[in-house]
């Protein structure tokens, strides 16, 4: 158990320097979480290195050709990402549900049977994915080897297994939330939790109907990545608030119920946007264009009620680099999930961008915006514990020149990349679809262009600049509050006790 | 609280959360019954499997204000007229070929998959492939080794040879024909398929 040994290391480390502060051992949960956040980061760079070698592959097509093919880096490289952000939302959610329920963690043996079931299945996953990639025309490849839907490849013994586990963390959740309180931001969770395990379902099955695969195959991709992960990590971010700035509760909570209402009343049907051109009928370019265009309204809502309360105390946070990545959170799910998205949404445009680089751009920063920032801002959160509540806001040693570098340069990476994606996405819907009429010919047209290449080049450099950032950040993970003597900053809200549970807004279960 | 304006109210935000999305719920709920009972195969905007036995054209519907697959006379798939479940069977075998050989990280299918390849949605009307005689055979030659007979347009990027037995080939051609038979609201707009029935 390589992640315990560290953290025993780090509990000693802490010890050493931090005896005489508010040093408390970790809980059951919270030593669970730092599991979760170990895997994810080792899957983060798993698909930063396959994002850079399908990159390359876009510059130098004879690169690993015949090897490590685009089709095979490329499923690694989303696939990684869909895991390390479960990963990291597990871990967020493992880490604070003792502290919001205000018991130890229920079913903890069997929470930690449960990771290292699912690391060992997410393991062997990808090495198949490597070594066997792709398989025969039969069920049984669809079921031992991939499944050969972007997103969710996973083949079909995986897929169960994965419902298992979502089964024993959803029941470590929910049960110790009823053995302790209830609170809006964990009831919430809670409901989230079973429609984005329910959602899973939609996509374990096999049809020869390639419009239905594509009609069910969106329930699962669209209403996570639109709704129900959205809503997760609004759950996040209400508890992140109240950690880092002392937040009042009740205005998060609020915040939560107003953005969980506006989420799901535009993403729901929002999910029509995805079925303009999948053999569906006509009215989905009305109902999906129309819902989905006020998709962005949460994401504003979110941005503002981050910055307000952020603004309202004055930015004196016990975490700082956490509440920069909150920030980071706020405004990336806002441009990535909302500008990006809304600016190909209307079927009107999206007939010449559906399936061009517009959608990479998108992608990229949607993913990395909304959920990458947020899961890392908990990763710090967590840290900032295990090295037993030490000082994290302003004046670390060296400036804190680490987390603010490695901040600048992924964002900053993130951005390049998605700016000169969609310089290559313009140009492929102008040249393959609205002049060539995308045939087989005008999208190679399109691919050789020189704005497009160009465009592939750049995203080729801001992903090394963002790479530079990944060493960066994952330094300053293993370092951070290592040697730090003061304790943790207090924070506490201008009007009253911060992150207490009003009365009204709780009940206790009967034990 | 009692004096807080309706719009600062908790309770007013966890009721509307818990309306809205139980609403909006219901009505996919709806809209999913019927778009599955138009989607299914054989009806007007999914064509049955047996499709793959007559000629697939795609041409502009002036009502509509769009380009939508014709479907033509008879022009059997291979020279071969099958029955409803032996088009089912073959179409069948070339959808889980498409998965197993991880088609969709390279390429899209009705717009959807990975950017690196062409988009397959009208692969079999495309006029890459010369006329309609051709055709079958090039695919066929395509798939078979598609190393050799790369078709890069000046660029390097060549489909990698996946193994793909004959009989996979044919159902991946046959899945390429029926796809190219959906009605997908015009997309992708502007096609022109290659010279059909010898014209």
């Amino acid at each position: 158990m390589p992640a315990e040994a560290a953290m025993d290391v780090g509990a000693a480390v802490a010890e050493d320097t931090a005896v005489a502060l508010n040093t408390r051992s970790l809980t059951a949960g919270q030593r669970l979480a730092l599991k979760y956040f170990t895997v994810a980061m080792v899957l983060f760079v798993a698909q930063m290195l396959f994002g850079l070698l399908a990159g390359i592959q876009f510059l130098y097509p004879e690169f690993l050709y015949g090897v490590l093919d685009f089709n095979v880096n490329r499923m690694v490289h989303i696939n990684a990402m869909i895991v390390w952000m479960l990963y990291g939302f597990i871990g967020s959610v493992y880490w604070l549900v003792e502290d919001e329920a205000g018991v130890e963690l229920v079913g903890a043996k069997l929470a930690n049977i449960n990771f290292w079931v699912l690391t060992s299945a997410v393991a062997v996953v990808v090495v198949v994915y490597l070594v066997v990639q792709v398989g025969p025309g039969k069920q049984s490849t669809i079921w031992l080897i991939n499944e050969g839907r972007e997103y969710i490849e996973a083949p079909r013994w995986a897929d169960i297994g994965i419902v298992v586990c979502m089964g024993v963390f959803f029941y470590t959740i929910a049960g110790t939330f009823m053995k302790g309180r209830w609170s809006g931001i964990s009831g919430t969770l809670v409901l989230d939790l079973i429609a984005l395990a329910g959602l899973y379902l939609a996509g374990m099955f096999y049809t020869t109907n390639l419009s239905v695969d594509q009609y069910w195959w969106w329930w699962v991709v669209h209403l996570w990545v639109e709704a129900t992960w959205e809503v997760l990590v609004g759950c996040i971010m209400a508890w992140g608030l109240m950690k880092t700035l002392g937040a009042r509760r009740e205005i998060v909570t609020t915040w939560l119920y107003i953005e969980v209402a506006l989420m799901f009343g535009a993403g729901i049907l929002g999910l029509g946007h995805h079925y303009f051109w999948i053999g569906t009928p006509e009215y989905w370019l009305g109902i999906g264009g129309f819902f989905s265009a006020l998709e962005p309204i949460p994401l504003v809502a979110m941005v503002v009620h981050a910055v307000y309360d952020a603004g309202r105390h004055g930015f004196q946070s016990s975490n700082h680099p956490a509440l920069a990545w909150l920030i980071a959170h706020a405004f990336g799910n806002f441009l990535g999930a909302g500008v990006w998205g809304f600016i190909h949404t209307l079927p009107q445009i999206n007939l010449y961008t559906h399936g061009t680089q517009w959608t990479a751009s998108h992608g990229h920063l949607a993913f990395f915006g909304a959920y990458a920032t947020i899961v890392i801002a908990l990763i710090y959160i967590a840290l900032q514990r295990w090295r037993g509540d030490v000082w994290m806001s302003a004046d670390l040693p060296d400036r804190g020149w680490k987390w603010k570098w490695s901040l600048i340069l992924l964002n900053v990476g993130m951005m390049g990349m998605t700016i000169a994606l969609l310089i290559a996405g313009y140009e492929q819907s102008f040249i393959e679809r609205a002049i060539g009429g995308s045939t087989w010919a005008a999208f190679f047209e399109g691919q050789t262009q020189p704005w497009f290449v160009q465009g592939m080049q750049w995203r080729m450099i801001f992903g090394v600049v963002m790479t530079a950032g990944l060493v960066l950040l994952l330094w300053d993970l293993l370092t951070i509050g290592r040697g730090e003597t003061r304790p943790a900053k207090e924070v506490h809200d201008p009007a009253g006790p911060s992150g207490a549970i009003e009365s009204g807004a709780l009940s206790r279960a009967p034990v | 609280m009692s004096e807080q304006a309706w719009w600062s109210n908790q309770d007013f935000w966890r009721k509307c959360a818990i309306f809205v999305t139980a609403f909006m719920f219901v009505v996919l709920i709806l809209l999913t019954f019927h778009s599955l009972a138009a989607i299914s195969s054989g009806t007007d905007r999914v064509p049955a499997y047996s499709v793959i036995n007559h000629r697939i054209d795609y041409r502009f519907d002036e009502a509509r204000n769009m380009k939508v697959p014709v479907i033509g006379e008879e022009a059997p798939l291979f020279g071969k007229v099958l029955s409803e479940d032996e088009a089912r069977e073959l179409v069948d075998l070339g959808k889980l070929t498409v998965q197993a050989k991880n088609c969709m990280n390279c390429h899209t299918l009705l717009g959807n998959g990975a950017y690196y390849a062409p988009d397959l949605t009208k692969a079999w009307l495309d006029p890459g492939w010369g006329n309609e005689q051709a055709r079958e055979l090039l695919m066929t030659m395509f798939l078979k080794d598609p190393k050799t007979n790369a078709r890069t347009y000046g660029t390097n990027r060549r489909m990698p040879d996946l193994d793909i037995t004959d009989e996979e080939v044919r159902g991946i051609i046959a899945f390429l024909k029926w796809m190219s038979a959906v009605d997908t609201n015009g997309f992708p707009q502007g096609f022109e398929p290659l010279p059909q029935g010898g014209s």
